[in-house]
């Protein structure tokens, strides 16, 4: 049998602590830890763990390094399937995806899959292991748009078996959601997406910053004039959406898209750093997913008293569990069954509050979850002199709109079948471009397979 | 790296940079933006193109001195480089979808100000090429703050220049000289052999635009205006630059920068403007259009 050992707990930075500080909130496995907690892996011999994982990572495999004390080995492993294990050991949603198919948890608690291979990413960076095995270059160009996880993810593969990938970036860093959505308490930019950037960057792969792929190049003139053979689009889904309701254009209301951009790609919390941001005293956040969460506690770190407002109750909301336990503890109050109509102003045309209408659940909607119905005349007013509305996002149809022939769907969502070919010989697309808003993981899978089609396609001509 | 290959102080506090940018210079049109930075922790600045030549693979921009982001550009030389330099942003303006045919036959007017005299050089210049007849009128609070009055000339049928303080051109605001030349349009509009205004356009700092607006709008001639929104990474991510335009809210950077001025609510667009500047001492955002 193997040890029947609880599930050894993260050590984590004291909430009264890290509500005032921007360092990382999860201190991590240590060594030690982590070969203990890798001795409850059951090592199944058909894992349902590695199916649940969307780039398919050899869990049991490295575990078992893990517990050996093997960790080159483990990370080698890890390097197979995954470029980003100290990113995705991080922000996936385990409880979801690998952890939710772990055995353990049917009867007690998963294995710490996430915690582990954040352990084994984070150990080869700080002994720099590093995997730069490739095959020759094959005098093949593939163009990739957008320096995300979908596009690292596939720019990881096409380089391995010998591609010359070159990555278009629009922002002056590279990363996209890792640098300008996900936090720095949540996901360190200096020390893990860099490195992880730059292992990306070892197997040969170009990244060329501030290129707007639509209006500095567009996607003809990449196949056309530069040589690429191939293109694939991984450029998410960054357009923030609004509710429009009277005084959304007030002075204090922002997308939480702004506010994270301000604070992460930017830096505004750290006072060398140039960009203004405005918290106010009070904050209030409207929405109730990972980026809602992100921005209630970045503003809560910034100084202010943030309360969450959203339009089901905590059931629904479509955070992750651990993210909101984070917020609690760190003193965010959660107002539920609760939405704005309008955005309250002063006469100088700033924020003072937020006037919100009482909801009630009724039947289940097309989503399968009970669809929020306000009750009629409950309004009350909340107090608040900044307002982030984080509501998700949708893919943005600039590269769409100057590529002909490129099919997208009602939601500007580029149409692609699963292996990520559009409606256009040769370009390929994958990620939140594709499915709108989703998770970090999914678009690198996405990215991966497209790889995979990308590669096939070019053998083929 | 985007190298300084040229630097030329235009007066004291405005200064133009040629930027060596060669997949911008050859995919920019008139009516589009860039974004800068300064250095490694700077803001990202967003700057009209003032001009591009995709032989020489560089782009023009033209910086006033107003606050410490601004400076931080102005202090940079020659042979120095500027960390970022993205672009082309935003729509180009809608005349240069149409054909040299049609533009050949149109009469534009443009009414500048202060530095926004740089944004409307490439559009008179796009125009003049077609074959469109143009007219400008620049405005500036003094002469020394007069900028492309020669690149201009060189371009334009009829320039005309007003000066806040009269050192310049005529005493008075562009507004009169605007109203005058529309009010002999209109006097004309019977005479088959005069050509009247197709259109106007009108760059400069927000509240000039208002007041071009205003004083246009009983002509009922079509007026354009070019707004210097707040930004962030200028490619439709934050929504920092929205601006209601026809009851709806619109994002300046993708959508726009140019709208049709009638449209435009410009009490708001003001007053959104002013959004960070009581946490900035120093950078003034009307400047991040290089308008101001």
């Amino acid at each position: 049998m193997r040890n029947k050992i609880p599930r050894v707990p993260v050590r984590e930075q004291d909430p009264l602590v890290r509500a005032t500080n921007f360092k990382e909130v999860s201190y991590g496995y240590d060594s030690q830890e982590a070969m203990l907690e890798a001795s409850r892996c059951l090592n199944c011999k058909n894992p349902l763990c590695v199916p649940a994982c969307p780039v398919s990572v050899r869990i049991p495999d490295f575990i078992r390094e893990v517990e050996e004390g093997n960790f080159a080995k483990a990370a080698e492993i890890i390097a197979q399937d995954s470029s980003l294990p100290s990113v995705c050991g991080r922000v996936c949603p385990q409880e979801s995806q690998c952890e939710g198919a772990c055995i353990l948890g049917i009867k007690g608690e998963a294995v710490a899959i996430g915690k582990l291979e954040r352990f084994v990413g984070d150990w080869s960076r700080e002994n720099g292991v590093k995997f730069t095995d490739k095959a020759p270059l094959n005098g093949k160009k593939v163009a990739i748009v957008g320096s995300g996880p979908a596009g690292l993810a596939c720019a990881t593969d096409l380089a391995k078996i010998g591609y010359d990938v070159t990555i278009f970036e629009v922002l002056h860093e590279p990363g996209g959601v890792l640098q300008y959505g996900i936090p720095e308490f949540r996901l360190p930019k200096e020390s893990v997406v860099k490195t992880e950037i730059e292992n990306v960057k070892a197997l040969g792969v170009k990244i060329e910053t501030n290129v707007v792929v639509g209006r500095t190049v567009t996607i003809d003139s990449l196949m056309d004039d530069e040589g690429f053979s191939a293109v694939f689009i991984g450029s998410g889904a960054g357009l923030p959406k609004f509710m429009n309701i009277p005084g959304e254009n007030l002075n204090g209301v922002v997308s939480a898209n702004e506010f994270l951009t301000r604070n992460n790609l930017m830096r505004a919390y750290d006072p060398s750093y140039d960009t203004p941001i405005y918290v106010g005293k009070s904050v209030a956040v409207v929405g109730g997913g990972n980026v809602a969460m992100d921005a209630a506690r970045s503003a809560l770190r910034l100084g202010a008293e943030v309360t969450v407002v959203y339009r089901r109750t905590e059931k629904e909301l479509p955070a992750r569990v651990e993210e909101v336990h984070h917020a609690k503890q760190e003193g965010i109050v959660f107002r539920m069954l609760t939405n704005p109509v309008e955005i309250l102003g002063d006469e100088k045309g700033w924020v003072r509050g937020l006037k919100c209408i009482r909801m009630e659940l009724g039947e289940p909607d097309s989503s399968g979850r009970r669809s929020p119905v306000p009750i009629p005349d409950s309004e009350f007013d909340i107090e608040s002199d900044v307002v982030i509305m984080s509501l998700g996002t949708s893919p943005n149809p600039l590269i769409a709109s100057t590529t002909k022939g490129l099919d997208t769907n009602r939601w500007n969502c580029l149409v692609a079948d699963e292996n990520g070919q559009t409606s256009r010989k040769g370009v390929f697309a994958g990620g939140d471009a594709v499915t709108g808003a989703a998770t970090v993981i999914l678009a690198m899978g996405a990215g991966r397979k497209a790889a995979a089609a990308i590669d096939d396609y070019l053998k083929e001509i | 790296m985007y190298k300084i290959l040229k630097k030329r102080d235009l007066n004291p506090v405005i200064t133009l940079m040629e930027v060596d940018a060669p997949r911008m210079a050859a995919s920019a049109k008139p009516g589009q933006f860039l974004i800068v930075r300064a250095h490694e922790k700077g803001e990202r600045i967003p700057l009209t193109i003032c001009d591009f030549d995709s032989k020489k693979g560089t782009v023009t921009i033209v910086t006033q001195v107003v606050g410490a982001s601004s400076r931080q550009i102005c202090y940079l030389n020659e042979g120095d480089s500027f960390t970022d330099f993205v672009g082309p942003l935003g729509e180009p303006s809608e005349f240069v979808h149409m054909t040299r045919e049609k533009l050949s036959g149109m009469r534009f007017l443009f009414i500048a100000g202060g530095l926004g005299t740089a944004p409307v050089y490439p559009q008179v210049k796009f125009l003049h090429s077609m074959g469109a007849s143009v007219d400008v009128i620049i405005g500036a609070k003094s002469s020394s703050l007069l900028i492309f009055e020669e690149e201009m000339k060189a371009v334009c049928d009829n320039l005309y220049i007003c000066t806040d303080d009269g050192t310049a051109g005529r005493k008075g605001l562009v507004t009169e000289v605007m109203k005058e030349l529309l009010e002999a349009d209109r006097q004309q509009k019977e005479n088959q052999h005069y050509k009247c205004y197709d259109h106007a356009v009108a760059i400069g700092p927000m509240i000039m635009m208002k007041f071009v607006t205003l004083a246009a709008k009983p002509f009922g001639i079509p007026l354009t205006v070019s707004l210097n929104t707040l930004m962030v990474d200028g490619t439709g991510m934050c929504g920092a630059c929205r601006v209601t335009v026809g009851g709806k809210s619109r994002f300046a950077c993708v959508e726009g920068p140019e709208f049709d001025a009638y449209q435009v609510d410009f009490e708001e667009a003001m007053r959104r403007q002013t959004m960070y500047r009581s946490i900035e001492t120093e950078a003034d955002h009307n400047c991040k259009l290089g308008l101001h």
